[in-house]
């Protein structure tokens, strides 16, 4: 055979998802875990029930624009505010993400803790690790059937709760109630309660780590937020290599390192990632290595910690705790703590001295400005008021900013709780008290019954020449 | 179709579209496998575990993409869901571009149009006020009028459909009537408002310059028409105007007290369309006015109209407070 050219292969550049099988993990972060799932879902599937001032607690009305938390209720001008709780988030977790890594991803990300629940449910039905691998290895059999559509069908409720709690925030969740019992849903709700299911199943089912790989834009970015002080998931290499298996010897003795190479932190890696090669970015910081390490430590009778949480330089330098503690004010993290501290500061402040009462004043166009008896001059404008709070209030309006200034129509107005009106309004000036052309003027809306209720809007009255 | 001014375009919009998509999925299918030169010990490239020289890993691990010399591209697959993804994705956009217009002037199986779904919303809130509406339209206006809720409806109407000319507070501006005041042009009763606002008005007066003689003349009659409000004129061109405006009286009677069947003004009282200075009576003499009321029946339909002329009629009917209700 003549084989001068040399030999091809043809490589695919796309691959098919491997089937992951996290073994359980068991340990203090473990539990932690548990702690997060637990608190998330009860505020999750909790938060929707509560009620509030005879209303739902937290409701996002998008069909009425209107959003109802607690005791605030939020009109679209108020968008501001919704605008800076995400900044605030945001910084947060920038600045969590450079203190302690990836620890949002590895215990409250939803991803994370939906895919916990349905490996928990997994678990339950088809077994541990190996069962489960064994099952899907083994031919279709009655018993598998069973197994799998038992599995789907309780994740599948689990996706369809989660669906409806999630519509329960934006549509009253009792009326929804009422219609899913009655199986009277408008073709929208139906449409979002299965869809936020069927993402919730696909993702925590199916998807699972392929979404912090390869969807998840904050795996990708992640790491501008890290430095050598941040804590991540290590491996100890120093303590741990040459790893390699060996009896109850001490590690001296056949100068080995602490790893035995049991590939338990791999099992239990829900990336299916090997830990021991490094900070990788599939890593979510979810520990579970850390716990099965230890326990295998414990077992062979060697101190825990050989994967940690620990920083970079802490690994390098062999820091102590407390001089990895020693370290986290640094000055990114003062810099993230800062900035936090203003914004929050400004949101609480802007949102404290919020009046529930808003005005936007529209000169008429038509009319310049017309001559009245006496030479008097008026103006015509509509007020446009709304009264954001959530009882009906009586305003008084007022005109100030010229010295002869005075309405000319009604100077009261009646409005509904957390409704809005357009008021036509006269304004009435001596042109000898202005000049020609544009003179600003401020209109002041005041409760009757609160005075601290009030705003203040400029305007600009004309007279003509 | 108007939308394109020849047929070239349409064409030219569809096969630039056809082509971009068939081109991404050409380059989809092309990308997803890749042939690479193996390197030159066979058994390196079945055996490459982490253990194995880096050279080797190096060589099957890559794209095959070569850059300077020893600039290598790694391979690390996508997953394959991603690809599927992107061929659904194609498959969509065709499926799209069958049912609905996108391909030049192609309308799209579904027959869709952005005007339909407009006509389907205002359908859909049209079923959902119109009873409302159906209900004030059997009442008779005044007592309409008298509804709290039709009033607040009205003056929404009003403030979108009437205020840029007649302003927000109805009393108008220079050209356009003031609704609040007893003052009408066609006459002030419900039916009448109503009438108006359906089918507008269209108020002419000519240019009389001619019919009137010399611009003397002219500024006689507008002199005689300010006394006949009481407003000040002087005393000789008043007497001189008097005998001209006969011309005049055709429309706004020999006692210029106007005529509501022609919409002439009345000429008695101090309220004034255009103003009431000579230099501005004088212009309206020369040059003849031409207004023109718009119909509202096609657009607003008779049932909001009926509301609107409630609310109008009110305004100056009432003690009516607009801020009261
Ligand atoms: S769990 Fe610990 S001992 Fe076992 S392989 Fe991983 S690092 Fe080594
Ligand atoms: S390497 Fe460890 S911390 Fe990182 S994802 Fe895997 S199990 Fe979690």
């Amino acid at each position: 055979m003549n084989n001068l050219a040399p030999p091809e292969a043809v490589i695919k550049m796309y691959a098919a998802r491997e089937e992951i099988y996290p073994r359980e993990a068991k340990g203090r972060y473990a539990t932690w875990r548990w702690i997060c799932v637990w608190l998330t879902q009860l505020v999750f599937y909790g938060l929707p029930w509560l009620q509030w001032n005879g209303r739902q607690a937290v409701l996002f009305d998008l069909g009425a624009r209107k959003f109802y938390i607690f005791g605030v209720v939020l009109w679209p001008q108020d968008f501001i505010y919704l605008a800076a709780l995400l900044i605030i988030c945001a910084y947060a977790l920038f600045l969590v993400t450079a203190i302690a890594g990836r620890v949002w991803c590895g215990f409250a990300c939803p991803q994370t803790v939906y895919t916990e629940i349905f490996l928990w449910v997994e678990r339950k039905i088809e077994g541990t690790r190996s069962a489960r691998m064994r099952l899907n290895k083994q031919p279709w059999s009655v018993a598998r059937v069973i197994k799998k559509s038992a599995k789907h069908s309780v994740w599948g409720l689990v996706a369809l709760w989660t669906g409806f709690t999630f519509v329960g925030y934006f549509t009253p969740v009792h009326a929804l109630m009422a219609e899913v019992s009655s199986m009277g849903l408008g073709p929208w709700e139906s449409f979002w309660i299965l869809f936020y299911a069927f993402a919730t199943y696909g993702n925590a089912g199916w998807m699972r780590e392929q979404v912090c790989k390869y969807m998840c834009p904050y795996a990708r970015f992640q790491s501008s937020m890290f430095d050598q002080d941040t804590l991540i998931v290590t491996y100890d290499k120093t303590r741990g290599e040459p790893r390699g298996a060996r009896g109850r010897v001490t590690a001296g003795a056949q100068s080995l390192g602490a790893c035995i190479d049991c590939s338990m932190c791999v099992q239990v890696c829900p990336t299916g990632i090997d830990i021991r090669q490094g900070l990788q970015y599939e890593c979510i910081g979810c520990a579970a290595c850390v716990d099965a390490c230890n326990l295998v430590m414990t077992k062979i009778d060697a101190p825990p910690g050989l994967i940690r949480y620990a920083t970079e330089h802490a690994i390098t330098q062999r820091l102590s705790p407390k001089q990895i503690r020693q370290r986290v004010l640094r000055p990114r993290v003062l810099i993230y703590i800062g900035l936090l501290f203003l914004i929050v500061s400004a949101f609480s402040g802007a949102l404290i001295t919020r009046t529930p009462l808003k005005l936007d004043v529209i000169r008429d166009r038509g009319a310049m400005g017309r001559e009245v008896e006496d030479g008097m001059i008026e103006n015509v404008y509509r007020l446009q008021v709304m009264n954001t709070a959530e009882t009906a209030h009586r305003y008084k309006i007022a005109v100030s900013g010229m010295p002869t200034i005075s309405m000319a129509s009604p100077d009261e107005v009646n409005l509904d709780g957390a409704s809005s009106r357009a008021v036509p309004v006269r304004v009435r000036v001596d042109p000898k008290s202005g000049k020609a052309g544009s003179n600003k003027i401020f209109f002041t809306l005041t409760a009757l019954d609160d005075a601290g209720l009030q705003v203040k809007e400029n305007a600009v009255f004309f007279v003509p020449k | 179709m108007a939308d394109f001014t020849s047929g070239f375009w349409s064409i030219y919009i569809t096969v630039l579209t056809l082509l971009s998509i068939f081109g991404c999925g050409l380059l989809l299918w092309s990308q997803s496998r890749h042939k690479v030169v193996l390197p030159v010990d066979p058994l390196a490239a079945t055996s490459i575990t982490l253990d194995a020289p880096a050279s080797a890993v190096a060589q099957v691990g890559t794209t095959g993409h070569v850059w300077d010399g020893d600039l290598t591209e790694l391979n690390t697959p996508m997953p394959r869901w991603w690809m599927w993804l992107f061929y659904i994705t194609i498959v969509f956009g065709l499926v799209y571009l069958v049912l609905y217009p996108g391909l030049g002037s192609y309308a799209g199986k579904l027959g869709w149009k952005s005007t339909g779904a407009y006509q389907d919303e205002l359908k859909k809130a049209d079923a959902q006020y119109g009873p409302l509406f159906d209900k004030y339209l059997q009442q008779d206006i005044k007592i309409v009028a008298a509804d709290p809720q039709a009033h607040a409806i009205g003056e929404r109407l009003f403030l979108t459909y009437c205020a840029q000319c007649h302003g927000s507070d109805a009393r108008g501006s220079k050209g356009f009537p003031n609704l609040t005041d007893k003052d009408w042009l066609y006459g002030g009763a419900p039916d009448i408002i109503q009438t108006t606002i359906l089918y507008g008005r269209h108020g002419q007066m000519p240019s009389m310059a001619a019919a009137l003689g010399t611009d003397k003349d002219v500024e006689n009659v507008a002199h005689y028409v300010l006394s006949l409000s009481g407003s000040t004129a002087d005393p000789i061109k008043v007497i001189f105007g008097k005998a001209k405006f006969g011309s005049c009286a055709g429309c706004h009677g020999p006692g210029g007290v106007g005529n509501q069947a022609l919409g002439a003004p009345n000429l008695t009282d101090k309220i004034w369309l255009y103003g009431g200075g000579v230099e501005t009576i004088m212009e309206t003499i020369n040059k003849g006015r031409n207004n023109t009321m718009p119909a509202f029946k096609d657009f607003l339909g008779e049932a909001k109209v009926h509301v609107l002329a409630a609310y109008v009629w009110s305004l100056s009917n009432e003690k009516s407070n607009l801020y009261e209700q």
